[in-house]
């Protein structure tokens, strides 16, 4: 039964960050725009979180100072890709590459000490349930908090009139621009969203799941996350069901570890990347679901004519 | 007042020449503020990251010796950018290449053989074509995007060496350090001359110069990869797979990495280590964007991309600046080079407001 808990509660944990970096890029490429540099935004929250952390400044504004510098990266690609009209992958991937970068460079001072984690809540009655009160009801904040953005999220695509709109600039913005919707403001405003989830993603990283700051400490976590967007065929409830899948993979790999499997642990390390793999393979091979809910305008760049 | 953004009539040629000056320009002036945020001299600083390295023989020799893997991997990354082809694994192509060859290296019967260099070299290119393969077999055949399946694949072969390093292959006298024995002599490049590192694989890479270049300048064959890219349906309607293109992007970049892992191991490494690229098969791309696509650009942007490694390892040595100033650095020479691009496409123009023109016209 412990073990049970354990699995289930390790692999709700290790969901989380998938689901606030997934998520915010879901909004991105619903806008029709495609930032790739997931990674580095995450190593720039997470390296902002842990330094706010360190400098003494309490838990919240440490998750804050996170995404927020998430968000001032993903403004960088928003410049290249929205303004100056670069190719989107181009501009993905430097960010990426200089997420690491900068990421690695405020990072030297932090040492390897750990820091005092993000804790879980204590709700009276409920989390003292036996059974339920363990699987449910003891998580940290954000846990909950990257559940709320998912409902907040599912309702602001699809219940609102803000939503459609950004829907229907990822599929023609053309349309939506003879219309008169500001398509390069909404589809900076979804960059900007994007990457303030993606810095969320990556301070959950540092000072709740694992609390230590390592160089690129994400291990490819924000590409992960892009392959959970096809995956999901751009649908939010199965980014989230995927972010479960995920996590529980790291998890099982983990209990392989400790239970003491006779596999090379790097083997096991593997698992995650072979089933993003896998699955990407599964979910592609059928081009028509893919087709139906694809942002038509994704990676495209979009200049209104005057 | 306002700026108005125009579409040229024509892509600008000047612009086209003069935008990775500006870019280079712009990045050493964000470099300078950066520096002298740090509290550093930034003219020193630029002195020791840019000049310093190139001053001596050694300088020099290291300089050749870090912009041929770049270079080369670049070459072959580009025949797939031009058609849309993504690779953005060449990083474990590079791995496996290493690590084939050096398996090769290590575990050949006879250790004195003089084809353990060629078959070495088979090997790496082998290797990284196979770990090419996969991914491009899963594009072709499943549509699955390529980026991720790349990607994926780089760690994948980066805990594949770690595993070797760590278990089958590592030296038992080696100190308990993860690494291999040392390769045999014959298995080696040996330098030009016994004090510098640098030896003849970089002809390798100038022989990959010239192939990229006959195939995208020359043959008909690069030309359908570049129409596939610029205008898929086009090259669909002219009859020309989008498979194909697949293929030869994936295969040409993985067998420039794999050759290119080859060298490092039997060069300047002579044994395998988790260590093994610096970072070259990520590096490779901007090199790629920097050359726009063209191999002799792609010379350019490799000596370029290789000067700011060794910069960055010059100051981390002289000056105890950390080495991630390299990849920040690549960073903003991207962000810089693909901004700069907009210009070759489109000018700025200053608009003035009617009635200002009015004004003026009164005036007069």
């Amino acid at each position: 039964m412990d073990l049970f808990i354990a699995i289930f509660t390790g692999t709700i944990i290790a969901a989380t960050p998938l689901i606030f970096a997934a998520l915010g890029e879901l909004v991105v490429e619903k806008s029709g725009v495609l930032n790739l540099g997931i990674e580095g935004m995450m190593l720039m929250g997470a390296a902002l979180a842990f330094w706010a952390v360190t400098a003494g400044y309490s838990m919240p504004v440490a998750i804050l100072a996170g995404a927020l510098a998430g968000a001032a990266a993903s403004l960088l690609f928003g410049v290249l890709a929205l303004t100056f009209l670069t190719n989107q992958y181009a501009a993905g991937l430097a960010l990426a590459i200089f997420g690491s970068g900068v990421s690695a460079f405020l990072g030297r001072g932090f040492g390897s000490e750990p820091i005092e984690a993000l804790r879980g809540v204590s709700i009276p009655v409920l989390s003292d349930l036996p059974l339920v009160g363990p699987l449910l009801f003891r998580f940290d904040p954000m846990v909950y908090l990257a559940l709320l953005m998912f409902v907040a999220i599912s309702w602001f695509l699809y219940r609102t009139k803000a939503g459609l709109v950004l829907r229907t600039i990822g599929e023609s913005p053309q349309t939506s621009h003879a219309i008169g919707y500001p398509v390069i403001r909404i589809r900076y405003m979804a960059v900007l969203f994007g990457g303030a989830m993606a810095g969320l993603a990556g301070a959950y990283l540092s000072v709740a799941y694992t609390p230590l700051w390592v160089e690129n400490m994400t291990a490819g976590k924000g590409w992960i996350a892009l392959a959970l967007v096809v995956f999901a065929t751009w649908r939010p409830v199965r980014v989230l069901l995927g972010a479960w899948l995920f996590g529980g993979m790291t998890i099982l790999q983990l209990q392989g570890q400790a239970l003491g499997l006779e596999v090379p642990s790097e083997l096991l390390s593997a698992l995650p990347y072979l089933a993003t793999i896998v699955v990407l393979v599964l979910i592609s091979r059928n081009r028509q679901m893919l087709a139906l809910h694809f942002p038509a305008s994704l990676a495209k760049p979009f200049r209104p004519a005057n | 007042m306002r700026f108005r953004i125009e579409q040229r009539p024509e892509p600008s040629a000047p612009m086209r020449i003069a935008a990775p000056l500006v870019a280079a320009v712009l990045t050493l002036a964000v470099g300078s503020i950066f520096f002298a945020s740090l509290g550093h001299d930034p003219l020193l600083t630029l002195y020791a990251f840019f000049v310093e390295p190139l001053n001596s023989m050694n300088g020099l020799s290291e300089w050749l010796l870090k912009a041929s893997p770049l270079i080369l991997i670049a070459c072959g990354l580009a025949v797939g950018f031009r058609a849309n082809v993504w690779n953005i694994g060449a990083e474990g192509q590079f791995t496996m290449g290493a690590v084939a060859a050096s398996g090769v290296g290590l575990f050949w019967p006879n250790p004195e053989s003089a084809l353990l260099l060629p078959l070495m070299f088979v090997a790496g290119m082998g290797a990284g074509m196979a770990w090419a393969a996969i991914p491009a077999f899963l594009r072709a055949r499943m549509n699955t995007n390529e980026i991720l399946v790349t990607l994926m694949m780089t760690y994948i072969a980066t805990l594949f060496l770690s595993y070797l390093v760590h278990g089958p292959w590592r030296d038992p006298a080696g100190f308990n350090y993860p690494q291999t024995a040392l390769l045999p002599a014959a298995a080696m490049f040996g330098s030009f001359d016994p004090a510098y590192r640098l030896n003849p694989s970089i002809f390798v890479t100038i022989v990959a110069v010239f192939l990229m270049w006959l195939f995208t300048d020359r043959s008909f064959l690069g030309y359908k990869m570049s129409v596939s890219g610029a205008a898929p349906l086009a090259a669909r309607y002219a009859g020309f797979r989008e498979s194909s293109a697949v293929w030869i992007g994936l295969l040409a970049g993985g067998a420039a990495a794999g050759v290119a892992g080859m060298a490092e191991a039997a060069g300047p490494l002579g044994q395998l280590s988790p260590q093994i690229s610096p970072g070259y098969g990520f590096a490779a791309i901007i090199v790629a964007f920097i050359g726009r696509l063209n191999a002799f650009g792609i010379v350019l942007g490799g000596l370029l991309m290789s000067l700011l490694f060794l910069g960055g390892e010059g100051v981390q040595m002289t000056l105890g600046l950390p080495s991630a100033l390299t990849r920040i650095f690549q960073g903003i020479l991207l962000f810089f080079l693909l901004a700069a691009d907009f210009f070759i496409f489109y000018r700025v123009r200053l608009v003035r407001p009617a009635r200002d023109a009015h004004a003026l016209d009164m005036a007069r």
